[in-house]
């Protein structure tokens, strides 16, 4: 089978429902699907994957765009010159107002109050997003990670609506496209994972992709220790033994969407 | 019965070609959407729904309004309803159609829109929108065809569509509270999180869709032979004036829940609607025009001397359309996003070529409203005709 009688397959088998993340992976590896029905042996599994968010030890503007470039870079998200109407985000940075909205409070010390977070989709256990879709193009895998198929999104963005998190962004404009001063929205372009198309939507999808080759998600490699990942249904996972051990909290915890991202807040020394 | 839209008068040609004129600029300005995405409306990643979805959610309630003529006509026999009921049933349709086209607009990949259908989807609320909104176009193309068919050949209509007349009374009310689901149960937004919202689009819809059908009764009269009679309009007016009474007392409701409970969340988007939001107030002088219009037209419609006026009855009407539409068709929807989930404000306001492509799917939803009320008026003339004759 030539690269060309793939793709058709591929493309019938999603339009049919059957294909989905699949057919993504098998074209960004460029073999057929079929070929990867087994699981590769290195492939890290979980019962339900979550992130420790330690920002005590995200101290320089660098530690976070560490983070940051580690992700945008290898998934080809692409940087928009001066459009924040039309940007797209997997992952940013968000002061302690804006990521724990109703918390902060006026003599709150101004360590707090300039401390930036890292924010990303907090994957949540029971998503608005997976629930509003109308095409199930986001759904909830197995293993909890809550990501789309780009291939059968309509671009309704009830999901947009939907999110309490602001985690998802629109494809306004084509990403394959330029910027207005004749740079490319997407600088260099990464092999390892496809560019999407104009009017989907898009988040962060917690890196599935290099989870099945044994990889860590590519913000909790890029930083340091920061941001720690793996099973919290496994008591004796590192991310369980940090919940355990310190005060972490969640954000907008009331809304029963119960995200899976849990913030240290207070630093080692004050937990 | 098609053939009746095929003759018509200078004026009638003329209009006819306007129309066609707007869907045609509307067309091309559409053919750039699906070029450069929804890059050229207003919207945003932090305002992701503006006038297009806006325009859908208010049309839903002109189209459900229907159900406010079928109600007295075909389960309590007010007759004085049997000459205007089917042009009720006509503004369904061309209310639904643009509904569904004002979806399509709104789509990132419209050539997609059958996954709906192909990947039905129970637990999404947009799933539901779409069978309801289907169905209920289903329904009023069969009951207003199968029952201006009768009349025409002036037999009773037919008694397998009677089962379907009484279906249209909950369908209604259901496409527009499936509407309202469509925000009132998501998380996180506090202007739609509420549980009076389905009852609320009720509401107004029950006063904005009868108010536009007395404005274009009126306009019938005026051009042609058609008339609905004084009684039918000023029953329709009374309609007209409890259903907007009744939604701007929801409305108050709203804005006791949020003030008197004093919750920031809650507050800040009505805040931002009426006064503006960290120096951002581009709905503001919308949102006050909406209430001045809002209690002029009950004045007016509640005092019998200047409701039963037909030089200010339409006055009224328009003062109370207008309001409707400037709070549920730019209010409700953009208020919703602001401010945002990390309480920033980022506004919006749609471009030229969004309003164009909003203008030319009003002038699509006019041309079906046009060729089927001279369908439905050529009917009338000539057994009203016929009668006289006898």
């Amino acid at each position: 089978m030539n690269r060309r009688q793939f793709l058709k397959i591929a493309g019938a088998s999603t339009v049919l429902g059957l294909g989905g993340a699949s057919a993504v992976n098998g074209f960004r590896l460029g073999v057929p699907a079929a070929a990867r029905m087994s699981l590769d042996p290195r492939a890290l599994t979980a019962k339900r994957w979550g992130f420790v968010v330690d920002v005590s030890r995200l101290r320089t503007e660098e530690d976070y765009q560490k983070c940051i470039d580690a992700c945008h870079n290898i998934h080809n998200v692409p940087t928009f010159k001066n459009d924040l109407q039309h940007e797209v985000k997997w992952i940013w940075k968000e002061n302690f107002e804006a990521t724990f909205p109703g918390t902060e409070h006026e003599y709150m010390n101004a360590e707090f109050k300039e401390k930036k977070f890292l924010v990303f989709c907090n994957h949540c256990k029971e998503p608005a997003c997976v629930r509003v879709c109308p095409t199930k193009a986001t759904f909830k895998r197995e293993d909890g990670i809550v990501m789309q198929d780009m291939h059968r999104c309509i671009g309704c963005r009830f999901c947009m609506a939907a999110c309490p998190f602001g985690a998802r962004s629109f494809n306004y404009l084509d990403p394959r496209g330029k910027n207005p001063d004749g740079s490319p929205l997407i600088r260099v372009q990464s092999q390892t994972y496809p560019t999407r198309t104009i009017g989907v939507v898009e988040k962060c999808i917690a890196c599935y992709e290099r989870l099945a080759i044994g990889q860590q998600p590519a913000c909790v490699e890029a930083s340091n220790g920061a941001i720690l990942f793996g099973d919290l249904e496994d008591p004796n996972s590192e991310v369980r033994k940090v919940i355990g051990e310190k005060y972490t909290v969640r954000r907008k915890p009331e809304l029963g969407t119960q995200p899976s991202i849990y913030y240290v807040i207070g630093g080692s020394e004050h937990a | 019965m098609l053939e009746k839209a095929l003759v018509g008068s200078k004026r009638y040609w003329t209009w006819i070609f306007v129309l066609l004129g707007i869907i045609g600029v509307a067309f091309l300005t559409y053919l750039q959407q699906l070029k450069y995405g929804l890059s050229i409306t207003g919207l945003s990643r932090d305002v992701s729904w503006g006038f297009y979805i806006a325009q859908f959610t208010f049309l839903v309630g002109v189209a459900a309004s229907a159900v406010m003529l079928v109600i007295p006509y075909y389960l309590h026999d007010y007759k004085k309803f049997g000459k205007i009921v089917i042009l009720g049933e006509f503004l369904a349709i061309a209310s639904v159609t643009m509904c569904m086209l004002f979806i399509l607009a709104d789509m990132g990949q419209p050539m997609r829109v059958m996954n709906v259908i192909l990947h039905p989807t129970p637990n999404s609320v947009m799933f539901w929108d779409a069978v309801v909104l289907s169905g209920y176009l289903f329904i009023n193309l069969v009951v207003g065809w199968t029952t201006l068919g009768a009349e025409r050949k002036s037999v009773p209509p037919p008694t397998w569509v009677k089962p379907l007349i009484y279906l249209s009374v909950p369908w209604a009310v259901s496409i527009h509270t499936v509407t309202a689901f469509l925000y009132a149960g998501l998380p996180g937004r506090h202007l739609w999180l509420t549980a009076i919202m389905a009852a609320r689009f009720l509401a107004s819809a029950f006063a904005a869709g009868p108010a536009l059908l007395i404005m274009l009764v009126m306009f019938v009269r005026r051009v042609s032979k058609f008339d609905a009679g004084t009684e039918a309009i000023q029953s329709l007016a009374k309609i007209v004036t409890y259903a907007m009474c009744a939604n701007v007392f929801f409305f108050l409701l709203e804005v006791f829940t949020a003030t008197y409970s004093n919750i920031p969340g809650h507050m800040a988007p009505l805040k931002y609607l009426f006064f503006g939001l960290d120096g951002h107030n581009a709905l503001v002088p919308w949102m006050w025009t909406a209430a001045v219009l809002a209690f002029m037209g009950i004045g007016l419609l509640v005092n019998p001397l200047t409701r039963k006026n037909e030089k200010v009855l339409p006055i009224a009407l328009l003062a109370v359309f207008i309001s409707a539409w400037i709070d549920k068709g730019m209010g409700l929807v953009i208020g919703g996003f602001i401010p945002n989930m990390f309480e920033r404000v980022t506004e919006y306001t749609p471009t030229g070529r969004e309003i164009m492509i909003t203008i030319g799917v009003y002038a699509i939803g006019s041309l079906v409203l046009t060729v089927l009320y001279k369908i439905a008026i050529a009917v009338k003339e000539s057994t009203a005709g016929e009668a006289s004759h006898h």
